[in-house]
């Protein structure tokens, strides 16, 4: 695979000045208290299963799924529930189940599987996955056992194991591939049986060179020819799936497509550990590898994190703040969200904490038209004319230019001389269009009503103008009748007289009917 | 602990507008220095008169338009307008022909439309093209090139842009390569002869401002400021309209290295056509603005009223620039070919 098959875009970042060596992986001890988010997950919140005041024991579930895309959660240590509710208490908090932790903690007993998981059927194997409440663990969360069910799909031809993480403050893909390269290859090839596929790819930046040979010597002691292991360019966004798909295969997965419409399916290095641990030893998902680096921590470090631990106990563990960093990020330099306070839970899906001091933001010039935006963008799209289109609400120009297809990853932002928020304007731009796009439904929705409503009514009209022709006919005909008998029968006196009286008052009643009828439905809309 | 928020990403920005133009200022070094060395000191005080003029009139219509001068003066692009358009000059023009392109181009051409980034023209040659018409025969007092006549000094240089050359104007002026050629033509005498005339200069010299711009071209490039497809597409453009015309009739249509050579076609297609602001933006894009601009500079050469039609080949290629960007708008990953019903 040639390195020069470069994929449109990106920047060369410099790693973290201040970063963790990869070896070894810290272990954080239990913090007196965890707060499990009931939100780790891309999908429906999960929903508590114990009460406030019960026990529960090391792996035991705490919350159930909701729905078909949501994932379980676990207590990461023998404790007791103290409180279901929001944490932080202010507005940034989340639904948490608040356990205090044992004095004494148990040893955790995971039922060890009495037989090779390639004697069950594949779904049952996914089971377990969904089981352990595996999310995403690369940052975006999804849930893992929902992604796995894509072995019914026959287009599905490759697995992709993602391990090219380019943001320059985040680390921890790379320490777990030199720590836990066993693992990692022994849950790909239980995400292979479950695909009941052939092919895995495990994707590492080239210059990783201690994860590459960490991830070589695991697969040549795995001997499994169906794994390999492919150097990407260590470009930023590189790690994104799509960028990733593009490089390795040539192929773009389609704008509104899933990369398994190329024959792909996309999982994190650490997710791969999960899998494997959650299968071949039963253990839920209770802990995640963190990466923590900046100026502003004293000691760097990869920390294996239980779920639910506080950024500040896991920033004292490193030995607490240096200087007075004002920044804490949390997910990357690139597009990690910088948090206003230590006290959140760290979930399934923090990757690593940065701190820093303020980024100098100076304040934006109007567009030069430099292009350089363009000349970063990996989805190749035009973020000069999209800012310009933004900034004066042409809605129509944003989506003939493709918005929608903008990542965020914040290249176009780094590279601007007018320094212009290009991204969130993106962002917001984005919600806009998605608002407008709910009012376009609804307009189409009230536009249907209110074509069906005239359509009714014209039938209604329709019907009754020809019940109307019909009635004129019939009396035209028994007016005629009447004449030829009026002329037949002369001697019958007052008898026809009366009965024609009486046709008279029957059509005025009618009449009145329907005139009245008539009016009351043109004031209801709803005849 | 409490943090400060921000958006993302939270890496500081890698560059600025007053680095992009204070690079193109140092690029233009090597073609002033070329600049005075052929024509004497009169760039000199065309620079400093055209850049006095453009701040000040950058910051009389910041006022007007209720910005703060200060914060928009900083970032240089008055000063580069005024430079480019002040490397365009006659170096004998007088001064009020500059003073008043430099107030223009910062006056029409660019406060007009709204200041930076919102101009459709390329401010310096509005100023340039508008005293050309205005003043056509001061815009013609170029001073013989080193080599070809006599070289005028700084007395004779000031004399003649602040009130009128001692001798006449006989005396210090030229006709320049592309007027020699262009009134020779009309003489009826043959390109191959006039190709030998004395006064189109000989050995290196006519190579010197050349060489000059693209040093200046290549520092711009390898500094990122500018990519090569403007350029390229420029050069492109006037070589392969050059030889289209010379292989049509060779005799009255001189070739691409002629072209290239005189008068300000390199100049342009260095930092002219590089103004990113009235440019095309897309890559596609700039190679057709880039192309366009390289044709029409050979054409109304050829064909125009005007010896050299740079100024008016960028004018007319800006005006496109609107039509240029909706037909070129790139593919978007994971997008099939761009509808072209979407694109007009």
């Amino acid at each position: 695979m040639s390195l020069a098959r470069a994929v449109a875009g990106g920047l060369i970042l410099t790693r973290e000045a201040k970063r963790p060596a990869a070896q070894p992986i810290e272990t954080l001890p239990l913090p007196p208290r965890l707060y499990l988010s009931l939100h780790q997950h891309t999908g429906g919140a999960a929903l508590p299963c114990v009460d406030v005041g019960q026990r529960v024991t090391i792996g035991e579930r705490i919350a159930n799924t909701s729905g078909a895309i949501s994932v379980a959660v676990h207590a990461p240590a023998d404790a007791t529930v103290e409180r279901i509710g929001r944490y932080p208490d202010d507005d940034s908090g989340r639904e948490c189940i608040v356990l205090k932790v044992a004095q004494q903690q148990s040893a955790p007993n995971w039922p060890a599987p009495d037989h090779d998981y390639h004697l069950d059927e594949p779904a049952l194997v996914r089971q377990r996955v969904a089981d352990a409440g595996i999310a995403g663990l690369g940052g975006a969360g999804f849930p893992t056992a929902v992604k796995l069910a894509a072995e019914v799909d026959t287009r599905l031809q490759t697995l992709l194991i993602n391990g090219a993480e380019c943001d320059p403050a985040i680390g921890c893909d790379d320490a777990l591939m030199q720590n836990f390269a066993d693992e990692i290859v022994a849950g790909a090839r239980c995400m292979l049986h479950i695909l009941q596929i052939n092919q895995c790819t495990i994707a590492i930046k080239h210059d990783r060179a201690d994860a590459l040979q960490a991830m070589r010597t695991a697969l040549d002691q795995a001997r499994d020819d169906r794994l390999n292991v492919a150097p990407v360019p260590a470009r930023y966004p590189q790690g994104g799936e799509r960028q990733l798909i593009a490089f390795l295969s040539g192929r773009e997965v389609p704008s509104d497509g899933l990369p398994i419409d190329v024959g792909y399916l996309c999982q994190n290095v650490a997710t791969a550990r999960a899998v494997h641990r959650a299968i071949e030893h039963a253990e839920p998902l209770l802990r995640r590898v963190v990466h923590v680096c900046g100026d502003g921590v004293a000691t760097p470090r990869n920390v294996d994190v239980p779920l639910g631990a506080r950024l500040a106990d896991l920033i004292e563990f490193c030995g607490g703040y240096v200087g007075q960093p004002d920044q804490l990020v949390v997910g990357g330099r690139m597009m990690g969200i910088a948090a206003a306070s230590d006290e959140q839970p760290i979930t399934k899906t923090t990757n690593a904490l940065l701190l820093t001091r303020a980024t100098p933001k100076p304040p934006p010039s109007p567009c030069i038209r430099c292009g350089d935006c363009a000349s970063v963008c990996p989805a190749s799209l035009l973020p000069q004319q999209l800012h310009w289109h933004a900034t004066s609400d042409q809605t129509d120009a944003l989506v003939r230019l493709n918005l929608g297809d903008c990542i965020e990853c914040g290249c176009c932002d780094v590279v601007c001389p007018s320094h212009i928020p290009l991204t969130a304007q993106f962002q917001q731009a984005k919600i806009a269009l998605r608002a407008r796009e709910v009012r376009r439904q609804e307009a189409t929705h009230a536009r249907r009503r209110f074509e069906a409503r005239n359509l009714r009514r014209e039938r209604l009209k329709r019907e009754k103008d020809e019940q109307r022709a019909a009635r004129r006919e019939a009396a035209k005909a028994a007016d005629a009748a009447r004449k030829a008998g009026h002329s037949e029968q002369t001697d019958t006196g007052a008898a026809p007289q009366t009965r024609q009286d009486e046709i008279r008052a029957a059509v005025a009643r009618a009449r009145a009917a329907r005139a009245r009828r008539e009016r009351d439905s043109n004031s209801d809309d709803e005849v | 602990m409490k943090f400060k928020t921000a958006r993302a990403p939270h890496v500081a920005p890698v560059n600025s507008v007053r680095t992009i133009m204070l690079r193109v200022i140092l690029a233009t070094l090597p073609a002033g220095i070329a600049h005075i060395a052929l024509f004497g000191p009169g760039l000199f005080v065309h620079l400093t008169v055209a850049v006095v003029t453009a701040v000040a009139t950058e910051a009389l219509c910041l006022r007007l338009r209720g910005r703060a001068p200060r914060a928009a003066l900083n970032d240089l692009s008055a000063v580069v307008c005024a430079v480019l358009l002040a490397f365009c000059m006659p170096p004998l023009a007088p001064w009020y022909a500059t003073a008043c392109a430099s107030a223009l181009a910062i006056g029409v051409g660019k406060q007009a439309y709204g200041g930076i980034g919102s101009n459709l023209f390329n401010p310096a040659m509005v100023g340039y093209a508008i005293v050309l018409v205005a003043f056509p025969e001061a815009m013609t007092r170029w001073p013989p090139a080193l080599g070809s006549g006599p070289t005028l000094g700084w007395g004779d240089s000031l004399a003649a842009i602040f009130s009128s050359p001692d001798a006449g104007w006989d005396t210090v002026t030229m006709a320049t390569p592309l007027d020699h050629v262009r009134v020779e033509l009309g003489q009826m005498r043959m390109l191959s002869e006039i190709m030998n005339d004395p006064s189109l200069g000989s050995g290196v010299t006519p190579w010197l401002m050349p060489a000059a711009v693209l040093a200046g071209g290549a520092a711009l490039l390898a500094l990122k400021v500018i990519r090569w497809h403007l350029p390229v597409a420029t050069i492109a453009g006037v070589i392969v309209c050059a030889v289209v015309l010379r292989q049509l009739d060779s005799d009255h249509f001189a070739g691409p290295l002629f072209h290239l050579a005189a008068g300000s076609a390199l100049f342009a297609a260095v930092f002219i056509v590089t103004d990113p602001v009235s440019a095309a933006t897309s890559v596609r894009g700039r190679l057709i603005f880039g192309f366009g601009v390289g044709v029409l500079i050979v054409l109304i050469r050829s064909f125009g009223a005007y010896p050299d039609g740079v100024a008016f080949a960028v004018l007319l290629m800006n005006a496109l620039v609107p039509l240029i960007d909706r037909i070129s708008v790139p593919r978007t990953f994971g997008h099939r070919a761009q509808n072209p019903d979407d694109a007009l």
